[in-house]
C-alpha cells in the first residue's frame, strides 16, 4: 500500500513545485515506484519543473470526470523507469474537483504505487482542501522569512484540524552566509517557532534556477541543494541521515560565540 | 536580569523577526490579539464577580481550537476555567 504525502506551505513561491519534483525524483532514484500530482488547477507548472510538458494528454481534471482513465493520462518519466506525473489542467479552476474525488483518486493509485505525492497550491481555500484531502503525511516548506514562517503556522494548524498525524517541515533556500551575520533566521529558529519536526534544510542554490531552466531535477547531483533534496528523500524512506553542513569552515570568532553561548 | 552574554549580543535582524513572528503567532493562533483577550478576560471576572467570589490565582481563560460541527476545519473557541470560592447568594 503506496503512501500520499502532500507538499503545502500556504505562501507561494517558496518552493513547493520544485520540492515535489526533486523529493519525487530522489524517491524514483531509490527506486520507489512515484506519481506526482499537480493540483493546481489553472496554474500548472509541475510538468514544466519536470521538463514533461510537451508530452501531456489528458490531466488530472480529465481522470476525475471520467473523459480517460488514470493510466492514460500518467505520464511515464523515461529518464527513470519508476516515475509518473499526473498534471494538472491549465483550463479550468479548483471548483473541477472535490475532496472527495481527490480522496478516491489517492486511493485508487496506492495499489499501484509507493508514494503518490500532492503539489499543493499556494492558499487555504479548495485547492488546499483537495490536496490534502487523501494525504497521509504533510510536508511544509517554508522559507526563513517572516512571512513564509507565519502562513507555514497557519497550514501546520490546518493539517493538524484535518487530521493529517504526520507533518515535517522543509527550510528551504537557507543563506548560511546571512545566518552568521544575524540576518536571517537559522532552521534551528524556525522549529523553535513552529514547533514541528525537521525532515531537510535545503541551502538557496542558483543551481535549481538553472535545473528548472532546464526541466531537469537536480536531486542527487553533486551540488548542495542536490545533496540535500535526495537526503530529505531517503529520511522519507526512514532512513536516518545526517544533515548536511552548509556553513563550510567555521571563522574563529563563530566558534568563540558559540562556545561563550554554550556557558 | 541581564547577562553579561545578553550585554555582548547584539541585537540582529534575525532576532527582531524570531520576536516578532513569536507575538504575532501567538494571536494568529488564538484568532484574536492579546489586548482583545485582556479585555474579555477582565468583563467575564467582572460580570461573575458580580453574583459569586472567584479564585483569582486559579482562573485561566485562553482561545483554543476546536472542531467545528460544519466540518469546515476547525474554529477558535474560548475557553474558560474558573473556580469559585464561594457563591454570594448564600451569604445573608
Amino acid at each position: 500500500m503506496g503512501e500520499v504525502i502532500v507538499i503545502t506551505s500556504g505562501k507561494g513561491g517558496v518552493g513547493k513545485t520544485t520540492t515535489t519534483a526533486n523529493v519525487g525524483t530522489g524517491l524514483a532514484k531509490l527506486d520507489k515506484k512515484v506519481v506526482l500530482i499537480d493540483t493546481d488547477i489553472g496554474l500548472r507548472n509541475l510538468d514544466v519543473v519536470m521538463g514533461l510538458e510537451n508530452r501531456i494528454v489528458y490531466n488530472l481534471v480529465d481522470v476525475i470526470e471520467g473523459n480517460c482513465r488514470i493510466k492514460q493520462a500518467l505520464i511515464k518519466d523515461k529518464r527513470y523507469p519508476n516515475l509518473y506525473l499526473l498534471p494538472s489542467a491549465q483550463t479550468r479552476d479548483k471548483t473541477a474537483v472535490t475532496p472527495e474525488q481527490m480522496r478516491k483518486l489517492a486511493e485508487e493509485l496506492r495499489d499501484e504505487f509507493d508514494y503518490i505525492l500532492m503539489d499543493c497550491p499556494a492558499g487555504i481555500e479548495q485547492g488546499f482542501k483537495n490536496a490534502i484531502a487523501g494525504a497521509d503525511r504533510a510536508l511544509v516548506v517554508t522559507t526563513p522569512e517572516v512571512s513564509a514562517v507565519r502562513d507555514a503556522d497557519r497550514i501546520i494548524g490546518l493539517l493538524e484540524a484535518n487530521e493529517i498525524k504526520r507533518t515535517h517541515l522543509i527550510v528551504n533556500r537557507l543563506r548560511t552566509d546571512m545566518v552568521k551575520r544575524g540576518d536571517m533566521m537559522s532552521s534551528g529558529d524556525v522549529v523553535e517557532i513552529l514547533a514541528v519536526d525537521l525532515i531537510g534544510v535545503i541551502p538557496d542554490d542558483e543551481n535549481i534556477v538553472i535545473s528548472t531552466n532546464q526541466g531537469e531535477p537536480l536531486v542527487g547531483n553533486d551540488t548542495l541543494a542536490g545533496q540535500a533534496y535526495m537526503n530529505v528523500s531517503r529520511r522519507i524512506l526512514g532512513e536516518d541521515v545526517p544533515y548536511l553542513d552548509l556553513n563550510g569552515r567555521q571563522g574563529l570568532f563563530s566558534k568563540l560565540a558559540s562556545l561563550l553561548k554554550k556557558n | 536580569m541581564m547577562s553579561l552574554a545578553d550585554f555582548f549580543k547584539k541585537k540582529t535582524s534575525s532576532n527582531v523577526a524570531k520576536d516578532r513572528l513569536k507575538l504575532v503567532l501567538v494571536s494568529d493562533r488564538a484568532g484574536c490579539s492579546p489586548e482583545i483577550l485582556e479585555q474579555i478576560k477582565n468583563d467575564i471576572i467582572t460580570a461573575i464577580s458580580r453574583y459569586i467570589e472567584i479564585d483569582m490565582d486559579g482562573l485561566d481563560i485562553k482561545i483554543t481550537q476546536t472542531e467545528s460541527e460544519g466540518n469546515n476545519g476547525s474554529v477558535p473557541a474560548l475557553f474558560a476555567n474558573i473556580p469559585i470560592k464561594d457563591l454570594k447568594t448564600n451569604k445573608k
